[in-house]
């Protein structure tokens, strides 16, 4: 469902993808690991167009991403984000943020998106929070909403950019069960994550990217559990026992 | 101080005509420096390089060329052009265009001050530039700009003055010619600087609203 073919992309003179091949198919959940700076952030943006890339070719159900072309649109609409930093709208009400891309992107008539808003924030356990403004919320609970927002959208797939990587220890769970239900429902997920738990359980397949490569891959618990590389055995090493 | 009063109440209906021009000037000139400068600042933050250049140089132009030579030259010079405007008319573009500069640059800064992670998460919904600044950061930016804004509209109102220059008979014209034909110097200026004062307050009053409102979120 999402092809990456020799991927390359720079930042001036430093090049943080170098020739990234991979493929997601449709439910799967894929976990991309690997140290800060690695690479792993810039994939996501690259896929849902925030950023351009130089070479290669990235595509979503066939349609090729090009972050400079009006096409980026409709595939941003199939291929929706949650970020670190939850970035929800603070002007709008829970609902509203909800609401936001189903009105003003899809033209829906308004019932109908209050109602599935309602019911998306019901589902992300959040159906009391309706008409709050982000900044009232947790950290948890803007994340659960953003992720809310990014379903609103019916999207086929949903990128998530270290989605607990911003929140208190207490507060990850939350996210994370939001997460897994959705994976048991058959959403098609690509997650960059600190959160091996969360990669050893839900996901089907972990990409360990580092120095802009994909240095290993492979299922999930084999990668984990088993690395093969030196550098995935020494990552795992301090992020699993960093003392 | 009897006299002044009693000047008060010979002087004042006439300069009450010139409140109004003052008041005519200076909201007209808001309305098309605000439209104005609005349109500039979109320009600036367009990423579109032809765009932001003819904006940057437009403001700089602007800000470089004083005022009343604004003035003198869209009343004097334009009509060489075939463009024949009243005296009305050539001080509101004149301001307008004028302040649309300061203004352009107030709007810039807001609209930049707005975190990117917000234009992103508008991106990934599918939003396109136009509906990005029109739901998720014009409202925010507003915020920002008001209570700048609110100076500016203080600023053009005193500088609706040198409307003057160009036989508008606004305020301070109109003080000037009834003193110069009366010599109650004192008298005449007292009250054109109590009207101006007048019409400041309450604009200084929304400013402080607009700064309280900004900080308390």
């Amino acid at each position: 469902m999402i092809e990456l073919r020799d991927v390359h992309k720079s930042f001036g003179k430093v090049e943080v993808l170098k020739g990234i091949t991979a493929s997601v198919a449709k439910s799967e959940v894929v976990c991309i690991i690997g140290p800060s700076g690695s690479g792993k952030s810039t994939i996501l943006r690259c896929i849902n167009g925030l950023e351009s890339y130089d070479r290669g070719e990235i595509s979503v159900e066939g349609a090729r991403v090009d972050s400079n072309d009006r096409s980026i649109v409709a595939i941003r609409t199939r291929v929706s984000m949650v970020f670190q930093r939850f970035n929800l709208f603070p002007h709008r009400t829970a609902l509203e943020n909800v609401i936001e891309g189903p009105l003003y992107v899809k033209k829906e008539p308004r019932e109908q998106a209050i109602a599935r808003g309602r019911a998306l924030l019901a589902q992300v356990g959040l159906a009391d929070k309706a008409e709050v403004h982000p900044p009232k919320l947790s950290g948890g609970q803007q994340q659960r909403v953003a992720i809310a927002r990014a379903l609103a959208m019916q999207p086929k797939a949903i990128l998530f950019d270290e989605p607990t990587s911003a929140l208190d220890p207490e507060l990850v769970g939350e996210v994370l069960s939001v997460m897994r239900k959705l994976a048991d429902d058959g959403m098609t997920m690509v997650v960059v994550t600190h959160e091996m738990g969360f990669a050893r359980d839900v996901a089907d397949r972990v990409l360990f990217i580092d120095g802009g490569v994909i240095v290993e891959q492979g299922a999930a618990k084999s990668v984990l559990n088993q690395p093969q590389h030196p550098r995935t055995q020494d990552f795992l090493r301090r992020v699993l026992h960093p003392l | 101080m009897q006299k002044f009063f009693h000047d008060a109440v010979e002087f004042v209906p006439i300069l009450l005509q010139g409140v109004w021009l003052t008041i005519v000037v200076t909201v007209g000139s808001l309305l098309l420096s605000t439209v104005l400068g609005l349109v500039w600042a979109l320009m600036r933050v367009s990423g579109i390089g032809i765009l932001v250049g003819l904006s940057a140089a437009l403001i700089n132009v602007i800000r470089g060329i004083p005022i009343i030579v604004l003035l003198f030259y869209i009343y004097f010079v334009m009509p060489d052009f075939g463009i024949a405007l009243s005296a009305l008319q050539a001080a509101v573009i004149g301001l307008g265009i004028a302040y649309s500069a300061y203004q352009a640059e107030n709007f810039r800064a807001g609209i930049e001050a707005i975190d990117k992670g917000q234009i992103e998460a508008a991106q990934t919904i599918g939003m396109g530039w136009w509906l990005t600044m029109r739901r998720v950061v014009l409202p925010q930016a507003v915020r920002i700009i008001l209570p700048p804004y609110g100076n500016i509209m203080i600023m053009m109102l005193k500088d609706s003055s040198q409307a003057s220059t160009i036989t508008v008979a606004e305020l301070a014209l109109q003080g000037k010619l009834i003193a110069s034909s009366t010599f109650k110097n004192t008298s005449v200026f007292t009250l054109v600087a109590l009207m101006y004062l007048t019409m400041s307050i309450p604009l200084i009053l929304l400013v402080r609203h607009f700064e309280n409102k900004a900080n308390r979120k």
